[in-house]
């Protein structure tokens, strides 16, 4: 596409479109109407806020989608996020949708695609549409465990491979898991790192630790799934084998002068 | 007996010309790279699920932490995106609009001027260091004299900003901007014709305009490919409509034109500061904030908004439920993440010492990369 390389220089933004048009309006605003006719059988609902174009699309063919509205001028991949919708107030029906955020250089405007989907069924890959999918896309599996099937590399990007857990899920503790990572194996037997499920008040400890791990006590392990907070004093897990005589009660509360000037 | 031996070698993580905790695994053939794969994630903090887990007030100084040498231009994409799905963009001061794009062009200032030292310093020019930290300790000494922090600013607020300026911050940052164009000059004098830098970085990592959008590159690296494109003009923000500047294009570009292309950024945010100065002057002391509720509960909605940040568009995209007073879903698209993507493409062929200046060329920082 020849065009698509020297975009002039950049009309001024569109005026934001009046709020509240429905959904055939939205399909024949002249941003979208072009793309939107070759794959009008797709388009299942449409919203706008503050000027943005939000269209939903059927998953499964978001790669044709995408390439219409690549055709169309939206040349450029601005961002793609998941979002997980379980806790949402109100929310029923698939658990996390995916937003493609497209921006034209002729039109100089965005418009947001969006899918559906939920934790099995997985959405075509855009990667052959935009290389730039291809990093986007595995954040948003590495972080939300969204499937993308034909991405030619999805595998974790910000986490570790072999982490247990989509961490941007809603059902995941903000405070962390225990990741299964032996880093101190006879002081945390069950694996997890320092921070791993620890209070406050554990987290200090260790950054003032100067001693004996064990004066520190056991180290609870947050459930994941639950995404309750663990109890304020949790008690040792009675299927973890004590190695040592662990004082998690007993743990000192106020620390000493020469712990504290570390 | 000359025959190929591909070997694979960890560049990084730590290695100081990766700038932060950047690992690429190298697949080489003598010093020629076949194949350059960046691992990341060593400096993920889980800024995005602390997003959802704050108010959006508590979120400004994660977003300092994001690109920690342009924490400004962080602040500013955050609080502009929550402003715009509250719907009070239009009801920022003009004061304060114009303490933003100041703050902005500075933080651009420092942030390029920091590239340009370690850039020069990873292909072996080690004076230029020296020079850029003598401006740049400057102008965190503004930032400091404004907001306490040198790096860190958390510098805005969403309505507007937390201070009024410091009474003779303007006439200091003047005295500043007045003479830095000549040591832009300076730098240049040590770097334009040397001979040693342009062999080091004409025909380097050379992107096409075509690539380079479908990479999704943004920022000067996309101007360097010779794409008129600027947010602040495109999808002009705070009061840069009024505020006239060019946009630096590079021509083929490589290595040495997006070099080229941020040193005229440089001087292009000279010209706007000094357009500021007339304008802040005739704008009443103290009006720095819309009045808005104290507290910050947005309707429900989904936004996405971006700036132009030092390294590109920094965007970010926020689903409110509208109930609670944090963000339900807070998306950050950074530009370096995304400008890194094409490093395998841009490194493939050339030599290891090569790829030291695609890593400065790209300007990554890995805080923003990994958030």
């Amino acid at each position: 596409m020849a065009e698509e390389q020297t975009p002039p220089s950049p009309a001024p933004p569109p005026p934001a479109a009046p709020q509240g048009r429905s959904v055939d309006e939205i399909k024949r605003d002249p941003l979208v109407a072009s793309a939107v006719s070759r794959v009008d059988d797709a388009v299942l609902g449409a919203k706008e806020l503050v000027g943005e174009i939000t269209l939903f699309f059927d998953r499964d063919r978001i790669v044709e989608v995408a390439r219409a509205f690549k055709d169309a001028g939206f040349v450029y991949l601005v961002d793609l996020a998941g979002v997980d919708y379980s806790k949402y107030p109100g929310h029923t029906g698939a658990r996390f949708s995916v937003s493609y955020t497209l921006y034209s250089f002729q039109k100089n405007a965005r418009v947001r695609l969006r899918v559906w989907t939920d934790e099995q069924s997985p959405i075509p890959s855009v990667t052959s549409v935009w290389r730039t999918a291809n990093w986007h896309e595995r954040e948003t599996y590495d972080m939300l465990g969204i499937q993308f099937s034909g991405h030619p590399n999805l595998e974790r990007i910000l986490m570790w491979e072999g982490f247990n857990g989509y961490p941007l899920r809603k059902d995941f503790p903000v405070r962390g898991i225990d990741t299964g990572a032996r880093i101190y194996p006879e002081v945390f037997p069950e694996g997890g790192g320092p921070k791993a499920g620890s209070t406050g008040k554990d987290v200090k400890d260790v950054n003032i630790y100067k001693g004996e791990w064990k004066r520190y006590g056991q180290w609870p392990v947050a459930q994941i799934g639950g995404g309750a907070a663990p109890a304020k004093a949790p008690a040792p897990k009675p299927a973890a084998p004590a190695p040592k005589p662990v004082a998690a009660a007993a743990a000192p509360a106020a620390t000493t002068e020469e712990d504290a000037d570390v | 007996m000359f025959d190929v031996h591909e070997m694979e070698v960890n560049f990084g993580p730590q290695h100081p010309s990766t700038h932060g905790v950047l690992r690429v695994l190298l697949k080489i053939d003598g010093e020629r790279i076949i194949e350059a794969k960046p691992v990341i994630g060593y400096l993920h903090r889980g800024t995005e699920k602390l997003f959802e887990h704050m108010a959006y007030p508590q979120c400004i100084p994660h977003t300092d932490r994001m690109d920690y040498v342009a924490s400004a231009t962080n602040n500013l994409g955050f609080v502009e995106t929550v402003e715009k799905l509250m719907g009070i963009t239009a009801n920022i001061p003009k004061r304060a609009q114009l303490m933003r794009v100041m703050l902005s062009e500075l933080q651009r200032i420092s942030s390029h001027l920091l590239w340009l030292a370690t850039h020069a310093i990873d292909l072996g020019a080690m004076t230029p260091f020296f020079y850029t930290f003598r401006e740049r300790e400057q102008i965190l000494d503004f930032f400091e004299s404004y907001c306490g922090a040198r790096l860190t600013l958390n510098c805005m607020r969403i309505g507007g900003m937390p201070d009024d300026l410091p009474r003779g911050w303007l006439e200091d940052v003047e005295a500043f901007v007045d003479k830095f164009e000549a040591c832009i000059d300076e730098y240049e004098s040590l770097l334009t014709n040397n001979r040693i830098w342009k062999k080091r970085t004409i025909g380097i990592g050379v992107l096409s305009p075509e690539e380079a959008i479908d990479w999704g590159i943004t920022g000067p690296p996309l101007r360097g490919s010779g794409v008129e494109w600027d947010l602040r003009r495109a999808q002009p923000y705070e009061c840069y409509p009024e505020l006239a500047f060019e946009i630096p294009i590079g021509k083929n570009g490589d290595t040495y034109d997006r070099y080229l292309v941020r040193m005229e950024e440089m001087r292009q945010s000279t010209y706007i500061l000094k357009q500021c100065f007339p304008l802040v002057r005739a704008t009443p002391a103290g009006d720095i904030k819309a009045k808005i509720s104290k507290v910050i509960r947005p309707p429900e909605g989904e936004v996405y908004h971006s700036i132009e940040s030092p390294k590109g568009e920094l965007g970010y995209y926020i689903v409110s439920d509208g109930k609670t007073q944090n963000a339900y879903r807070c998306h950050v698209r950074p530009p370096s993440f995304v400008n890194l993507q094409a490093l395998p493409a841009m490194a493939r062929g050339h030599l290891v010492s090569d790829l030291v200046a695609l890593i400065g060329t790209i300007d990554i920082v890995l805080g923003e990369v990994d958030r």
